[in-house]
């Protein structure tokens, strides 16, 4: 079967930002997506926020999933205010890891689309993903 | 008891009958018996006996405590003499954030303190260099001399130990001599360790920590033990760290023996630097993780205490006492703890804190409970640290000695740990020891195995979790207080004034410095420490120092990614 862009699974960005270094929940949640039929751009931790939105871009990615577990969620709204300022405020951003509950308003104020913590379940993770992706393609097609 | 008292026990003609009787009665009530097996895949039985070990070794695998091989205490009076020193890791903040909960934490009872540096030190860069949103948020500032002068304003540095969160190169120990010298306090007065600096750890199990390349680690640990042992003999220059890879998924006795082989490829490394090994062993430390797998940990402890000591004595020839004692830091694992009804973290702590007590545990720390969720709030602190104080004090579990050596059980397991730990090790010899082992990935491959085949059982319900994987409730983050996070004014502050000693500190003294490092780091035979201690007196920053190293020895980068 001829592959269409509507058709074509959901491409997403796995990345940790900022400062810490524990990965082991991004390379989990990003061999679940893969394992789920998805193409998936994993960074290794440590990226700015300008390297994320460049691979977002070069990539052409429907979702970026954060992961942070050390504050560094602190810093999402500063990715989600760049992806605007370059055009892809139709991508998808999702955070995973440790993000208090009193913090989790500024991100939800930032325009992040969802936020899973430890517990989640693998399904509801892969599910959220696919309709973002779902709804970031919708989205990019009626922008100008 | 007795060889000979435990023998006649199973010599009696009643023993045999009632053993029968007992396993008779047993099949038939239990109807199917279920498989049980530690973390570390050994299998437990539902009850152990005299059949099982019969104290016939005592001599031999226990003997008394502080005497060969260690079995039961690596001193004769343990717990019952002096208590383990209370060592709270904190780190938060501003220098003088930190140093406010310092004295209260010393206040409140804690005879020693540790020191966790901000993210963006382990990054090897200075606060002007990340985004401050960041700083602090999970360790402490620090990136000059005068910045841990302040951090330890008010605390004796002859009294206290202090417990540095410090990989190579070591920055932090060089600001407390540095900080030491101005207060005119002797470096063989000050005491402590210098946690983190065991780099193969980080390599495979956390790349948090490390800066400079695996063979530029390799040479700065060495100059680093060197230095100590010479000018600041009462600091312990190396914690050998089974935490990481018991955190990254290895099981409680493949932690023990992997941390055991980096022992040994450190203490091989010196003396093949010409180094005395009795002078070398006489440092060493280890850190481990206290999981709340409760007998198996005080076996694992156990077992290794007398693995090392044997290995101290017969194969690397040391023959001091001292160096034969397998002096460690427990900390109660973080994994266990859940972020789901955080409060139920308080009983897991408790356990976990028992099973290092129960283990002769020479120094510990005591998790809070909000710690999968947050760096630690205040409160939650102080419940750690009342948590200690309560089993010693109230619970009375320090008035004997090694109170479970004798169990039929505990002294089974013992053995059986140590011999998958002596099996951990041979495959690690056989691969041509730790750092070869690193370099390959085979350790790397080992715990990630171990890690996959724990969260299986955890998806499986095998290994059961409170609030996770059964007794599910919806509260979730009930009874944790909002989050704590540093004064973004004080910081702000903290960091322009950072800046201003920058532009006004004397240049030359820093340049000239950076220079000796950079040439001590291309030489065979300067000290790259001892000039990274000269450097951060002379007001160079933490960031300049580890840039020049990376620079001249090389950038970390991870070893094996997959």
């Amino acid at each position: 079967m001829e592959r269409t862009y509507a058709s074509a699974p959901p491409r997403v960005l796995i990345t940790k930002i900022g400062l810490d270094g524990h990965d082991r929940g991004s390379r989990i949640v990003a061999s679940y997506l893969r394992d789920a039929g998805m193409e998936v751009v994993y960074t290794p931790p440590w990226q700015s926020i300008e390297a994320v939105v460049s691979i977002a871009t070069q990539e052409d990615v429907d979702v970026i999933g954060v992961s942070s577990l050390a504050t560094d969620h602190l810093i999402v709204p500063k990715l989600m205010a760049c992806l605007r300022d370059k055009g892809l405020g139709h991508v998808g951003v999702l955070v995973g890891g440790i993000v208090p509950e009193d913090e989790r308003p500024m991100l939800k104020d930032a325009g992040v689309d969802g936020i899973f913590g430890p517990g989640a379940a693998r399904d509801d993770i892969v599910a959220h993903v696919a309709d973002l992706a779902r709804r970031a393609r919708r989205s990019r097609d009626v922008s100008p | 008891m007795t060889r000979t008292a435990i023998k006649r026990q199973l010599d009696l003609p009643g023993f045999e009958k009632a053993e029968t009787a007992w396993q008779a009665d047993y099949a038939r009530q239990i109807a199917q018996d279920r498989e049980v097996r530690n973390r570390s895949g050994i299998a437990v039985k539902p009850l152990y006996t005299p059949r099982d070990w019969d104290g016939a070794r005592y001599l031999d695998a226990l003997a008394f405590p502080g005497q060969m091989p260690f079995t039961r205490g690596i001193y004769p009076t343990m717990h019952r003499g002096r208590t383990w020193t209370q060592r709270q890791l904190i780190g938060l903040g501003t220098p003088e954030d930190y140093n406010e909960r310092v004295l209260r934490i010393l206040g409140a009872g804690a005879t020693a303190i540790s020191l966790i540096p901000c993210n963006s030190g382990f990054r090897g860069v200075d606060c002007d260099q990340v985004d401050p949103a960041l700083l602090g948020t999970c360790g402490t500032v620090i990136n000059t001399a005068e910045h841990m002068d302040r951090a330890l304003a008010g605390v004796p540095l002859e009294r206290i130990s202090t417990a540095m969160n410090d990989p190579s190169p070591f920055t932090l120990l060089a600001f407390v001599l540095a900080t030491a010298k101005r207060r005119g306090t002797p470096w063989t007065a000050v005491s402590g360790t210098s946690n983190q600096s065991d780099y193969l750890s980080h390599f495979i199990a956390n790349h948090m920590f490390y800066r400079l390349s695996l063979p530029g680690s390799r040479r700065v640990l060495v100059d680093h033990l060197a230095f100590c042992l010479e000018s600041v003999p009462n600091w312990n220059p190396v914690s050998v760290v089974g935490q990481h890879m018991q955190q990254a998924g290895a099981t409680p006795a493949e932690t023990m023996g992997l941390t055991l082989s980096t022992a040994l490829q450190y203490a091989e490394d010196c003396v093949a630097r010409g180094m005395d090994i009795d002078y070398v062993l006489r440092r060493f430390t280890f850190f481990f993780d206290i999981s709340i797998s409760f007998f198996e940990e005080v076996a694992k402890f156990r077992a290794g205490r007398r693995i090392w000591a044997r290995l101290t004595r017969d194969r690397l020839g040391a023959k001091n006492p001292a160096s034969w004692r397998f002096k460690f830091h427990g900390q109660t694992s973080g994994v266990d703890l859940t972020a789901q009804q955080p409060l139920n973290n308080i009983a897991r702590v408790a356990v976990q804190a028992m099973a290092g007590i129960f283990s002769g545990l020479q120094s510990m720390h005591t998790d809070s409970y909000d710690e999968a969720i947050t760096t630690p709030t205040e409160d939650a602190a102080r419940i750690a640290i009342a948590t200690q104080n309560i089993l010693r004090e109230e619970a009375h579990l320090c008035d004997v000695i090694d109170p479970l050596g004798g169990s039929y059980y505990v002294e089974t397991l013992t053995d059986q740990m140590e011999a998958e730990i002596e099996t951990i090790i041979a495959k690690i010899d056989a691969a041509g020891g730790m750092y070869r082992a690193c370099e390959t990935g085979l350790v790397q491959t080992t715990i990630g195995e171990s890690a996959l085949a724990h969260q299986e059982k955890i998806e499986a319900g095998i290994e059961k979790i409170v609030g996770v994987n059964c007794y599910q409730t919806e509260e979730t983050a009930s009874g944790v207080k909002p989050t704590e996070r540093p004064d973004s004014a004080r910081m702000q502050a903290h960091v322009a004034a950072f800046k201003a000693f920058k532009s006004t500190r004397s240049q030359d003294p820093v340049e000239r410095g950076l220079r000796d490092l950079a040439r001590a780091a291309n030489s065979q035979t300067d000290n790259v420490f001892a000039r990274v201690v000269e450097a951060a007196d002379a007001g160079a920053t933490h960031g300049e120092i580890v840039s020049c190293l990376r620079k001249e020895l090389g950038f970390g980068h991870p070893l094996i990614v997959t």
